[in-house]
């Protein structure tokens, strides 16, 4: 039977938006595991990190607070999961916070309350990674798996988000594997020892110091090179897009030579599983992944 | 100088301390930090902060009001939360440094030309005004934040970024008519509107 969840995409995975290719390849991914993503109605932006200069506090918690109650209206008892990052985080924060200070929930409820909706903090607010782990585990991912992605080395790179201040249960901050074991369950080799898995891409800093970002981008890369790696996987549409589209703006600054494939799980995981180049959004890459591209084909 | 910052200046007097505690974000947590600097060394911007964390927290105790909020420094925060999981006293700097930032703002003493602040706010107008991001807006008028010429020059070195993103359809040129949007706009923008009626009430009082 349908594994069913609340499901809250975001801003950049809308239809042409920077990470469609992200939403396009969790679909298939998720048509291969039989998950149901119930989209939550009308569900607004949840303010990201970088909201804080224009929005306070109680606006802030406003956003995330109106999807978590759209989804209670309208996706009755269901788990809410977002696949960004900073979704994941915003909404998750949102949640712990009104949960241990009940003035602050009481706010956010008057707030809510132009809007027709009342927040009562019925249901888990979680990532996809965390579906993925807990509601299926390796072992049961790994039976999907058609096309095993052999001969391949990959660098799982996990970026911030995803990882603090909540994380992956049973993961530590400092060296988290799941990635790693995502890669290997595809069938692929993960860098062993990656040592800019956990590292700062700059985030939204990326747009406004784009040099100071560039750097830290430039590292991630770099290490990933030297483990050996032929391509770049992680999970956070920002680093995603930090790490892939940069690249030949720091191969100007520095002089490197890359052209490093960078893709979400999904799309590891859509195309191991059979799915063709469409379907895992192969398309989106602006660094094409040629050798996903040649599996798929298969 | 705002109204608000004066009538602060006068509420609070030498405690800057208290007045930290009273209006920013997670701001109580501040009196909690031991000074070990764990904060600073695991900042990825560490060296670009003009007071990293630690001497933040220690600046706000001595009273250096004007400092503080009239600094770059809280700009510089990534939100890579490292700060947050290796504090031993589990002080959540990323929020505090979010909430002096936005207090700073809030009482017109952010630094004028600091690009995050700028960007900050930019991406703020964006989601606020129809409940999800306008990235192709957003995009352009982070280019243009610092007037047209620079716009211009900006846009042609981003050119090549654009072009990738159009042709692989992660980017969509007709946002600048519109582009997505939450359909209850006009509860959405009394719930915002309400949220920061009540938090300007709070500082206020």
């Amino acid at each position: 039977m349908a594994k069913e969840y609340s499901f809250y995409p975001g801003c950049s995975s809308q239809d042409k938006a920077s990470s469609s290719n992200y939403l396009r390849s969790v679909e298939a991914m998720c048509e291969e595991l039989d998950i149901t993503l119930n989209h939550i109605p009308d569900w607004n932006c949840c303010g990201a990190s970088i909201g804080y200069a224009g929005g306070g506090e109680l606006p802030r918690l406003a956003l995330s607070a109106r999807n978590l109650a759209l989804s209670e209206e309208h996706n009755k008892g269901q788990d809410v999961v977002a696949t960004c990052a900073a979704c994941w985080l915003a909404t998750k924060e949102t949640q712990e916070r009104l949960e241990h200070d009940s003035d602050l929930m009481a706010e956010t409820n008057v707030a809510l309350k132009e809007a027709g909706l009342e927040f009562k903090n019925e249901n888990k607010v979680r990532h996809m990674v965390e579906v993925l782990i807990e509601d299926f585990g390796y072992e049961e991912l790994g039976k999907h798996v058609k096309k095993p992605l052999e001969g391949m080395k990959i660098a799982g790179y996990v970026g911030c988000q995803t990882n603090r201040p909540f994380g992956i249960d049973g993961e530590s901050f400092e060296n988290p594997k799941y990635l790693d074991k995502f890669i290997e369950t595809m069938g692929a080799e993960p860098v062993e020892k990656y040592d800019k898995k956990v590292q700062c891409c700059g985030g939204a800093l990326a747009f406004s110091e784009p040099e100071k970002s560039q750097a830290m981008i430039k590292d991630i890369i770099e290490s990933a090179y030297d483990g050996g790696a032929e391509m770049i996987v992680t999970p956070c549409p920002v680093c995603q897009m930090n790490v892939e589209v940069y690249q030949d703006q720091i191969n100007a600054q520095y002089g490197t030579k890359f052209k490093m494939p960078v893709v979400y799980y999904s799309t590891l995981m859509a195309v191991a599983y059979g799915r063709n180049a469409k379907d895992a959004a192969l398309d989106g890459q602006v660094i094409r992944a040629k050798r996903l591209e040649e599996i798929a084909a298969k | 100088m705002s109204d608000l910052n004066t009538a602060m200046v006068e509420k609070y007097r030498s405690n800057f301390l208290k007045e930290v505690e009273a209006n920013v974000e997670e701001g109580d947590w501040v009196k909690m930090c031991m000074q070990c600097g764990v904060c600073s060394g695991s900042c990825p911007l560490g060296n670009a902060w003009e007071h990293p964390p630690q001497e933040i927290f220690m600046m706000i105790r001595a009273g250096k009001r004007d400092e503080v909020l009239s600094s770059s420094s809280m700009w510089m925060c990534t939100s890579c939360y490292n700060c947050i999981v290796r504090c031993p006293r589990e002080l959540p700097i990323t929020h505090i440094m979010h909430g002096l930032a936005h207090y700073a703002k809030r009482l017109g003493l952010s630094p004028k030309e600091q690009p995050t602040a700028k960007f900050a706010q930019l991406f703020w107008d964006n989601l606020s005004k129809d409940g999800r991001v306008n990235e192709l807006k957003l995009g352009l008028a982070l280019y243009f934040m610092n007037g047209f010429g620079e716009g211009i020059k900006t846009s042609l070195k981003m050119k090549d970024i654009g072009l990738g993103m159009v042709k692989t359809k992660r980017m969509n040129v007709m946002e600048i008519l519109g582009g997505h949007s939450v359909k209850d706009k006009s509860g959405f923008h009394a719930m915002l509107k309400k949220a920061a009626e009540i938090e300007e009430a709070k500082i206020q009082k």
